[in-house]
């Protein structure tokens, strides 16, 4: 999957952890429970139009708020291909990597986009969105080699031999 | 023909000379309390009638006390609901102030009144003599907008308490031995009076703990003859007595049971019927997760002391919650100033603010799958605490309390 | 070349001089876990391979976000979270004594230059007592309780110098809400920020609790105080040299430095619904309330009861509006009670809940509904955070909250 295209959907600044799943949700049991009540305090209906393989724009301070993994593992399960965001919270940023959901920052993309474009990716490359490119930096070392393990989970499961992991 | 306190309070209130059981009168009502359980659909069927009115606002009386703190998004638009309507039509409104019938013994209810209470456990105020009965919201709202209602005269049966309850038994005991006596449905539609000279030796709180139960064996009221500890009661909140009814020597009785107090042992009542009482005994060594020491049934200064005395100095066992709740803010002031919320604090209880709390089972202490629950509250019907696949003892506060300690059920002779 | 708090700590750690963007691997002194994330936590470090935790008695699991329970799948956690204490021979467990960050602190559990990682993101307010903590997901939880270490880039620092005498009824509330207005919600994402000057070396631990809390809402990874007496009051000990050195160099390098005036702070909320949007309690002014909450890691201290409850003294709260009152923690509810805090609170119509993170998580502790407004002491105002998303939170100080419980209203303390 170095290349793929998806079509987006674009939202704000500062979309917290409390928008993408909120807490009373959070003590249900899984996070396929927990999936279609992503962004509904923001556009309840979202969760119910995601597609596999569509990516999310947004602006800047995406995942701000608290420590819910939840939250990237949610927007995993509704099949995103990738976030690209003006900026990412820490928190969010690290628990994405670790369970291999892919984040792009890009300052430029937000503002010339409109939903339902489709986009271009190459990984490691660049966007592509109506004839234009915008680059990707990459990924410093040590969070390229979490995401080759396939996930922090995996990368453990390395470190403690176990098989089939 | 004689006539028993329910009669009386009927005839007084329909404004005829007699009454008996069987006939149907309009009566005119004195108080009219809802709480936050049903308030809301309340006023959805009173915003459709044509020209609604509210008869006599001065006899509404509102309390929030189910889902305090509001727990719920669903709850909060009720909440609102009723908070508004309340503040719009100028009704006396309570919120944080505790649960309803422990509230409306403390500021409202005085004797020989006839009160509907839009909740099953509004039987409570016949500890002070008066009528109180639940019904439901279509009910509540024919007497909100007429001031009046209709209401079949039930037959009454009387308990005459002898004797006194021994140290380390309660009056929940008593109350919870007499459902298990008569059964679940053993005062369906009657009334349940209780007089004789055990009755002396029983405090107000005993009383109330007493009337708010007698629902659980199926009664539409409960009624104590007024005494000194009555009028001292009323006193003592400002309260002077409506009426002073006392059943006449030849007024009929359905059944006359003497129960001499003496013989009351500490019980339980088994899940998930409250006339599955049992010696407590039966039931020692039961594993439980969570305690509950609270409720209009039992939540008041007399019954926090008695955990209290039996938890100083001790520690709730780890792997159980001890939820404790005070059935008021007043309850919780005076246990504040007694040094007993310090004292379970001190032990690790989870002490609440003053609410209805797990006895609901919808907002604090909610308990899971398998999970059980020895608690002072009014029920322990299938999923009353929270899943459906759970289990509730109840028990007196000695009882609770000693469980809390030993993690299992336990009395507290043995603590 | 001098060396910031944070680049302090991490040398110590490592045992290795280090500069903003390096990435090194740390040497974890304490974790916390809290209830809402013990599951996972526990599935991950069992999915990944370990069979025990690398120090069971740096572990600490916390009850707080569900307690009392309020939902009927709520006590899973506690079952789950019981089980994994019991496997693996943890000691540290609060079932019911207070939300986390009071409890790590209040508890002993936090030292000055320790580096500490919990499952929340206000995991920063550990800074308050000079030690680095920051927040992480349960993944890297489960891998820090097998491992004991965490990779962690070197923050770059953002110094904020604070010089004079704060006006009265300004709390340390007020500080941060400003600050974080100032830097906006993103201004300290990856960094470190680092307090200094003779107004925070004036305050409690408690209140520069309430500023190292409220740092991930401009997202920093740390906040950072220098250790000094009253800090080693706090926490019982006597301060090594080594951690009496945790002070900014005056040639320490840092990325931006504030410098605030305290005469300069007045009362200030932030206004629905980012922690950013802040504005003057006087521009406010006369906006009606439906109720008030008081608590939270934040704001849930003895001082902050104690400002509260002077202003409600004789007082009562406004009719129809509500005063919610959360104490942090089991031993602030029980000093409250005994200095009589907890009549005066309850005297003014009070309700007064258990210890626990109440309302602030928006599970239960009062939900509000659509056009509803509330004035909360405690860390976020996100859009849904207490109830629907047509709710208005604006967070104050616990004298702005007390103030406006009494009038009904927004009104300046």
């Amino acid at each position: 999957m170095d290349k793929f295209t998806g079509k987006i959907w674009v939202l704000g600044d500062d979309i917290d952890t409390d928008i993408i799943i909120p807490t009373e949700y959070l003590a249900l049991k899984t996070v396929q429970d927990m999936a279609p009540y992503a962004f509904s305090p923001l556009r309840p209906e979202l969760a119910g139009q995601l597609n596999a393989g569509d990516i999310i724009v947004a602006g800047k301070n995406f995942g701000c708020g608290s420590s819910r993994e939840q939250a990237p593992e949610i927007i995993k399960a509704l099949g995103i291909k990738c976030v690209i965001a003006k900026s990412f919270a820490r928190i969010f940023f690290r628990n994405a990597i670790n369970n291999g959901l892919l984040l792009i920052e890009n300052e430029k993309l937000r503002d010339v986009v409109s939903e339902g474009d489709e986009i271009t990716i190459t990984i490691n490359e660049s966007i592509e969105h109506q004839g234009n490119q915008y680059p990707i930096t990459s990924l410093p070392q040590n969070l390229v080699d979490i995401i080759n393990a396939g996930g922090l989970v995996k990368a453990m499961q390395k470190l403690n031999n176990v098989e089939n992991g | 023909m004689g006539m028993t306190i329910a009669e009386k309070i009927i005839a007084a209130a329909a404004g005829v000379e007699s009454v008996k059981p069987g006939d149907i009168h309009t009566v005119e009502l004195d108080r009219l309390m809802s709480n936050d359980g049903t308030t809301h659909l309340t006023i959805d069927m009173y915003n459709k009638l044509r020209k609604p009115r509210i008869a006599d606002v001065s006899k509404l009386v509102w309390i929030m006390d189910h889902n305090v703190p509001c727990d719920s998004v669903k709850t909060a638009a009720s909440h609102k609901k009723m908070r508004d309507f309340a503040k719009e039509h100028g009704i006396q409104f309570y919120e944080g102030a505790g649960v309803c019938h422990q509230v409306m013994m403390e500021n409202h209810v005085t004797s020989g009144e006839l009160i509907f209470g839009a909740d099953s456990h509004t039987c409570a105020y016949g500890a002070v003599g008066a009528f109180g009965t639940g019904v439901g919201c279509t009910d509540y709202l024919y007497a909100m907008v007429t001031g009046k209602s209709w209401l079949l005269v039930p037959e009454t049966l009387k308990f005459n308490l002898t004797g006194k309850l021994n140290d380390g038994v309660y009056a929940r005991d008593l109350i919870l031995s007499i459902i298990g006596m008569i059964g679940a449905n053993g005062a369906n539609y009657m009334a349940m009076e209780f007089g004789g000279e055990g009755l002396r030796t029983l405090n107000m709180s005993d009383r109330i703990c007493i009337c708010n139960l007698c629902v659980e064996a199926g009664a539409k009221t409960a009624l104590m003859e007024v005494d000194e500890i009555t009028l001292d009661y009323l006193k003592a909140h400002g309260r002077e007595p409506k009426h002073n009814f006392k059943s006449d020597a030849d007024a009929a009785f359905a059944k006359v049971y003497d129960i001499d107090l003496s013989t009351i042992k500490p019980i339980v009542a088994k899940p998930h019927f409250v006339d599955s009482v049992v010696d407590a005994k039966e039931c020692v060594g039961t594993h439980i997760d969570e305690a509950f020491l609270g409720s209009c049934n039992n939540g008041r200064i007399e019954d926090l002391r008695v955990g209290a005395r039996i938890i100083k100095g001790k520690k709730v066992h780890p792997l159980v919650r001890f939820l404790v709740v005070p059935a008021s803010a007043e309850v919780y002031r005076q246990a504040l100033a007694e040094g007993i919320i310090d004292t379970f604090m001190e032990a690790g209880a989870i002490v609440m603010n003053p609410n209805c709390s797990v006895c609901w089972g919808s907002c604090q202490g909610v308990i899971g799958e398998n999970e059980v629950l020895i608690s002072t509250g009014t029920r322990n019907f299938k999923g009353r605490a929270g899943h459906k696949d759970s289990f509730v003892y109840l028990a007196s506060a000695a009882t609770v309390t000693a469980s809390a300690i030993k993690g299992e059920i336990a009395t507290a002779d043995r603590i | 070349m001098g060396f910031t708090i944070i680049e302090k700590i991490v040398r110590n750690n490592t045992g290795k001089e280090v500069h903003p963007g390096d990435i090194v691997t740390v040497n974890v002194d304490r974790v916390m876990i809290h209830d809402i994330f013990i599951p996972f936590v526990a599935s991950k470090f069992e999915e990944m391979g370990f069979t025990k935790i690398w120090d069971a008695d740096k572990a600490v699991l916390i009850y707080d976000h569900l307690v009392p329970a309020s939902q009927v799948d709520d006590t899973r956690h506690f079952r789950i979270g019981n089980e994994f204490v019991e496997k693996y021979g943890m000691k540290n467990i609060h079932r019911s004594d207070g939300i986390c960050h009071q409890l790590m602190t209040e508890a002993g559990y936090v030292k000055p230059g320790d580096v500490v990682f919990g499952t929340d993101s206000h995991t920063t307010t550990y800074g308050c007592v000079g030690a680095f903590s920051s927040g992480i997901g349960y993944t890297e939880m489960a891998s820090i309780l097998g491992t004991g270490t965490l990779w962690i880039r070197v923050p770059e620092t953002i110094r904020v110098n604070i010089t004079g005498k704060l006006p009265e009824n300004v709390m340390a509330k007020d500080i941060i809400l400003k600050l974080i207005g100032d830097l906006g919600a993103d201004g300290a994402t990856y960094k470190a920020l680092e307090f200094a000057g003779d107004t925070v070396e004036n305050m409690t631990v408690a209140s520069r609790m309430s500023m190292s809390n409220m740092a991930i809402e401009a997202g920093a990874k740390c906040a950072l105080f220098t250790p000094d007496e009253k800090t080693a009051e706090y926490c019982g000990i006597t301060l090594t040299d080594k951690e009496l050195d945790l002070a900014g160099d005056a040639d320490a390098k840092y990325c931006k430095v504030i410098n605030y005036r305290a005469e300069d702070f007045v009362p200030v909320m932030a206004c629905p619904s980012n922690v950013d949007n802040v504005k003057p309690v006087s521009e406010l002014a006369g906006k009606e309330i439906d109720q008030v909450f008081i608590g939270s890691c934040t704001n849930g201290r003895l001082e902050d009861l104690m400002a509260a409850a002077e202003i409600l003294k004789g007082k009562h709260v406004a009719p129809f509006v509500k005063l919610i009152v959360t104490p942090a923690s089991r031993k602030i509810y029980k000093e409250a009670a005994a200095n009589g805090t907890m009549a005066v609170l309850a005297e003014a119509g009070a309700i007064i809940t258990h210890p626990s993170c109440g309302l602030c998580c928006g599970r239960t502790g009062g939900i509000l509904t659509d056009g509803e407004t509330v004035i909360a002491t405690n860390n976020r105002n996100f859009l849904g955070r207490m109830g629907t998303s047509k709710v208005n939170i604006y967070l104050a100080s616990p004298k702005s909250a007390a103030a406006c419980a009494i009038a009904g209203k927004i009104v300046n303390p």
